[in-house]
């Protein structure tokens, strides 16, 4: 299979503590892959020293077997929605309009094509009829699929997503999970920092799962078993159901009997 | 003295056009350094610039526009670095690191410009006046001077408005994209540090920071973009700017800076009263609207649902005894929803309250609404 994104020796550290300590992985192409770990596990560090806006001590990413700077206009990234501030005096519209400017260069203006793009990015995330709201206006929610709009007119072939269903209501999570597969089954690579383990089995078919270390990495059904959980988040993890096997025996429900303690950072 | 005499007086229109300046730029790179959190550092700049105004003197000899500029920029720049690096490497909270620079390069500003007036020098006039502002001294060259400023710096920001947005809105997002953030950054504040040192001689480094965030904060209450808020903020910039200087001129002997910061506070008092949608009034308004109507919807929906569980006769429901509860009473008798009689007379027992027939069908509509899902 192809690779899209290819990790090695990643160490990255804040004040001279590791954050993330030698990470190894390969990502393959068109896959949803997800993020698990406890608290300060590095999750959004992994992602953000990916995207070059946390510098690594050391280590090397590729994607697709190129550098970052080469393949920048084929990445997408939305930021965990609490990154921003939301009285900021701008539109919808204009916030998704932002995911052009890449493409727009220095001097140029977004025009009536970006204008048109960004539209249709809104039509996915059914928030159409809310591009001249004020954007201090939007539940958090709607916020979630503004951010997610703008990574959309990116139109990019990997996309980093930072908890896209923290603090969204159902409905919204249904919405952006529903993008999100729409999206891989066109052959995109999703990688997703979740914190909800129980819907991880359902939502992502590869996962990385991380403490600093790379606990596991791989297909789901491998990684996502009692033994590494227990290794990942220790002490923080309630066994909710003792004689429920993790692993996805024949009669297993699919749904893993277990809830992590806390939120993501 | 009449508004002719006054309009041809080449002070005034000296101190006019620079407060007009003044206001332009300030309200223009306010509203960035406002959106990006940055309102206190203008305080620390301009406080920080005192030395930096006194060390132009000393070095030029006099009080020379340009020279005290520079030494003005490069002090309040390095107050800024000394913050950050206290901010980075000790344990210090932005506060506390913004209120040890301020004191600090302050307390230096002072002590050189005691120094200077120890030195007799005759043109050392009106240097003090940078505490509190001087506008009567701006020169028709200082007005070109802080024109050439303001006009720069609205060209750049013309230029590169695009990026100045999305580095202030989402400056992750800015990075992942391939902006040079950091460029932009040091570019944004290196501007408003521009602004703050402009306003200097009219305002003075105590006062100054308030012209940043006033305009701007202002501003903010009545724009729905980016680009509107800069427009406004620039304009109300430029109205404090004219009427405290205008005012000043009025009332000889009061003082232009604090006039036109005066101007600046009443403007942002009114915006953030009654601005539409977003100032204290309106709010007030809408929260007492809401308040009314749940109250009176609750009135009529408890009435109705005792009415359908017993014998409406019996007893009046149980009802809050706040004052809005029995406003609220007595506006539905008046529309004719309620109506309400004492029991028998003498005894000290309160109003029985029945839904009339309308009320009924009103009750009915709320319950419809309250019940479906």
């Amino acid at each position: 299979m192809d690779t899209a994104v290819t990790v090695k020796h990643l160490t990255v550290s804040y004040h001279n503590k590791p954050v993330l300590w030698d990470v190894n992985v390969d990502i393959p192409a068109g896959v949803m892959a997800g993020i698990v770990g406890p608290n300060g596990a590095g999750k959004s560090t992994f992602i953000k020293s990916l995207l070059g806006l946390v510098p690594p001590l050391s280590g090397s990413v590729r994607f697709h077997g190129q550098s970052y700077k080469a393949q920048r206009k084929r990445i997408g990234y939305v930021p965990q929605r609490s990154s921003v501030d939301w009285d900021f005096p701008t539109t919808v519209l204009d916030v998704v309009m932002m995911g052009l400017y890449g493409r727009l260069g220095w001097i140029k203006r977004p025009g009536r094509r970006e204008r048109q793009e960004s539209l249709e990015a809104l039509d996915m995330v059914a928030m159409r009829d809310f591009a001249g709201r004020q954007i201090s206006q939007l539940s958090g929610g709607q916020q979630q699929r503004v951010f997610l709009a703008r990574a959309l007119v990116q139109q990019a072939d990997i996309y980093f997503l930072d908890e896209p269903m923290a603090g969204v209501d159902a409905t919204t999570e249904r919405a952006i999970i529903d993008i999100l597969r729409r999206l891989r089954d066109a052959g995109k690579t999703l990688i997703v920092v979740h914190h909800d383990l129980q819907t991880v089995k359902t939502y992502f078919d590869w996962l990385l799962m991380l403490n600093v270390e790379v606990v596991a990495s791989g297909p789901t059904p491998e990684v996502f078993t009692g033994h590494n959980l227990k290794r990942a988040y220790g002490g923080q993890i309630a066994l909710l159901n003792e004689n429920h096997q993790l692993q996805d025996g024949p009669d297993a429900s699919g749904e893993p009997a277990v809830a992590a303690m806390g939120r993501a950072e | 003295m009449s508004w002719l005499t006054i309009l041809g007086d080449y002070t005034f229109q000296n101190v006019v056009m620079g407060a007009a300046l003044l206001g332009i730029i300030s309200g223009t790179l306010g509203s960035f350094a406002v959106l990006r959190g940055q309102s206190l550092l203008g305080d620390a700049i301009s406080h920080a610039a005192l030395p930096g105004v006194c060390l132009g003197f000393i070095i030029a000899g006099s009080r020379h526009m340009g020279s005290i500029i520079v030494g003005a920029m490069i002090t309040g720049g390095l107050a800024a670095l000394l913050m950050l690096a206290l901010t980075r490497m000790s344990r210090l909270k932005t506060d506390a690191a913004l209120g040890t620079c301020l004191s600090l390069f302050f307390a230096v500003g002072v002590v050189l410009l005691t120094f200077i007036q120890g030195m007799n020098n005759a043109s050392q006039g009106g240097l003090d006046a940078f505490l509190f502002g001087q506008a009567a001294a701006t020169l028709r060259s200082d007005v070109w001077f802080m024109g050439g400023i303001t006009l720069a710096a609205l060209i750049m920001l013309a230029a590169l408005w695009k990026q100045a947005k999305l580095v202030t809105f989402d400056p992750e997002f800015a990075r992942s994209l391939g902006m040079p953030v950091t460029l932009i950054d040091v570019m944004l504040t290196t501007m408003i540090t521009l602004a703050v040192v402009v306003g200097l001689q009219m305002v003075g480094v105590v006062l100054m920071a308030a012209m940043i965030v006033a305009p701007a904060v202002a501003a903010r209450q009545w724009s729905r973009h980016l680009g509107g808020m800069v427009m406004i903020a620039a304009l109300i910039g430029v109205i404090s700017g004219v009427s405290g200087a205008t005012i000043s001129t009025l009332g000889r002997g009061l003082a232009t800076g604090p006039l036109i910061i005066l101007s600046a506070s009443a403007i942002v008092l009114v915006s953030l009263a009654a601005a539409p949608g977003r100032g204290i009034l309106w709010e007030l308004v809408r929260l007492t609207r809401q308040r009314w109507t749940l109250h009176s919807n609750q009135i009529l929906y408890v009435l109705y649902q005792t009415r359908l569980e017993q014998d409406e006769n019996e007893r009046s429901p149980w009802l809050g005894r706040s004052v809005f509860t029995v406003l609220a009473l007595y506006r539905l008798k008046r529309q004719g929803l309620l109506t309400g009689s004492r029991p028998a007379a003498g005894r000290r027992q309160a109003r029985q309250w029945r839904l009339t027939p309308d009320g009924v069908r009103e009750a009915k509509q709320i319950t419809a609404r309250f019940n479906t899902p």
